[in-house]
């Protein structure tokens, strides 16, 4: 895979800029912004409305992008794929179209410190309303979790589990399978929040067993606006809609009304469209370069970066030492300087990287900080990138150490 | 296209990083005397920046309708601590109303909708911050402390 070739489809690095907050949203393909637009030059209407020509072609690019993603993450059924606007209003819908009804007093929610608030806020609310337990799985010294917290944790009082695939602010791979397999044999249902994994790794649905799988389009290429939610179909089937309206109903009386059939229960008022078409051009631009290029090219760089990171001794890396359950996401600090300034220099030098507590205070609060500076990679990225955030973390350094006591 | 214009408009601003972090700025965020705790203070109020974490205290004294002694206490980036630091210096002796002003003055010179040099030169050394307004991302930071003051001051006039 040429790297450089590739860089060529992005038009944003036309500009001399140094990407690094993939993380937080990814970078388009020309290729996908051409289907955007081509969707509203050419095929635009309501779907599922008109009896026209033109929005039975709308209803038909939103439909075959719902089929396009069920195949990518290999889902069963297609109608097992709700869109939403992102992985937080999926998560929102399963915590309160799922956990607000099934969760009872005293019931058990389990979630890892590691979540972004995403994934915790939500099931706040519902073990609070319900007066269960929301119990926390923390990660060991070298920010990860251990099978044993994970099996002291998840019990048989447990009822829901929620866990990020990927920490977004530590780059650790979570072991999901395992957590997946001892939350079944207690009983509990699992949402996945892969949000920070697909971007990088194939998600196979059927292969995780999870019952519910969420993620954003913006963070893989796709534009923002799009999210999906992934539910097991007996799941989804039983559940109540949760935003009503529009489109999502069977017969609606003076006083009553009945709902429609999956994926539309869940799907009430006119929809992305043009998100879910620019997020089925994604698809087809990470499979024509494949994960596994993908997850090579990564490896490399992020590799390389780690060892680059490691050489400077006033800088401090949360990152796991076993690099096979890690990817993307590299937060660090430098002595004496907070990430915001750290990010402020970075940026005269044109290297984008973020700073602060990434949505995830509780696990900032849990490390002993306030915030991170956190650079995080996708297969565009070269070592060059690398090179010159290196050079930025330098000027950083000296620019502070003249006043430094 | 305008956004691709605005950061290279940006990039050509930020070269000199050094209009940013200049000496006052520095000195101030790394060893403020500044930073304490006053005893028995009249008035205590937190500031926050909820979106990147910045969390300051102030402490007030006051002697009549004069700011007899300010504190602070709390942890930021280099411009939120500075600017805190230094509209201490400046606020420090003034009376409620000149606060105010100064406060008032202070904002408007960040918002970019003061300029005039006179009106600027009762920000004493807090002009150090009039660059801030280049970056965008960082104009809350050097807010945080006026805003925090200016609410404490507005409450005691209450």
């Amino acid at each position: 895979m040429d790297i450089k070739e590739i860089r060529k489809d992005f038009p944003i690095f036309n500009e001399d800029i140094v990407y690094l907050d993939s993380g937080a949203t990814s970078q388009r393909p020309k290729q996908v912004i051409e289907k955007i637009n081509e969707f509203y030059e050419r095929a635009n209407a309501n779907p599922h409305r008109g009896s026209y020509k033109l929005s039975i072609e709308a209803t038909e690019a939103y439909e075959g992008s719902r089929r396009k993603v069920a195949e990518f993450i290999n889902a069963k059924h297609h109608e097992e794929v709700i869109f939403t606007k992102n992985a937080t209003e999926a998560l929102n819908l399963v915590a309160y179209s799922y956990g607000m009804d099934n969760i009872k007093q005293d019931d058990e929610i389990v979630i890892s410190i590691m979540e972004h608030h995403s994934n915790l806020v939500p099931w706040q609310k519902v073990a609070k309303k319900n007066q269960a337990k929301l119990k926390y799985m923390y990660i060991n010294d070298n920010f990860e979790l251990d099978k044993q917290e994970i099996q002291n944790k998840i019990t048989k009082n447990t009822k829901i589990v929620g866990i990020t695939h990927v920490s977004n602010v530590l780059g650790t791979i979570n072991p999901v399978k395992d957590i997946i397999d001892i939350a079944h044999k207690n009983g509990a249902i699992v949402i996945l929040d892969a949000s920070q994994s697909i971007p990088h790794m194939k998600i196979d649905v059927q292969d995780l067993d999870a019952d519910f799988v969420v993620f954003s389009g913006h963070k893989m290429l796709a534009p923002l606006g799009i999210g999906v939610l992934y539910g097991k179909k007996d799941i989804l089937d039983k559940m109540s809609p949760f935003i009503l309206g529009g489109d999502m109903i069977e017969y609606v009386y003076e006083q009553d009304t009945t709902f429609a059939t999956l994926p539309n229960k869940f799907e009430a008022g006119t929809q992305n469209v043009g998100g879910a078409v620019g997020l089925a051009a994604a698809i087809d631009y990470m499979n024509s370069i494949g994960y596994n290029n993908i997850e090579e090219a990564e490896r490399e760089v992020v590799g390389y970066a780690i060892s680059k990171l490691k050489e400077l001794d006033f800088v401090k890396l949360y990152c796991t030492n076993n690099l096979e359950n890690h990817l993307s996401v590299l937060s660090f600090n430098i002595d004496g300087i907070h990430p915001h300034d750290v990010s402020t220099i970075l940026d005269s030098v044109n290297v984008a990287i973020r700073s602060g507590n990434h949505c995830a205070q509780p696990l900032l609060r849990f490390l002993g900080i306030d915030a991170t500076c956190r650079a995080s990679f996708s297969f565009y990225n070269t070592k060059e990138d690398v090179d010159k955030l290196i050079i930025g973390i330098k000027k950083a350094n000296e620019l502070f150490n003249k006043y430094k006591r | 296209m305008n956004y691709l214009i605005n950061i290279k408009d940006k990039v050509n601003i930020m070269n000199d990083l050094t209009d940013i972090y200049n000496d006052i700025i520095m000195e101030h965020s790394l060893a403020s005397y500044n930073k304490r705790k006053l005893e028995n203070p009249d008035m205590v109020e937190k500031g926050h920046n909820p979106n990147c974490g910045d969390e300051i205290e102030i402490e007030l004294k006051m002697d009549g309708n004069i700011i007899k002694d300010i504190a602070f206490t709390g942890h930021g980036c280099a411009i939120s601590q500075s600017s805190t630091s230094i509209m201490i210096d400046v606020l420090k002796g003034k009376s409620i109303e000149e606060a105010m002003d100064i406060i008032k003055t202070f904002i408007g010179m960040i918002k970019r909708e003061i300029k005039d040099e006179e009106e600027l030169k009762k920000l004493e050394e807090a002009i150090a911050f009039r660059n801030i307004s280049n970056m965008p991302a960082r104009v809350k930071c050097a807010l945080l402390a006026w805003h925090t003051l200016e609410d404490m001051l507005n409450k005691k006039n209450d």
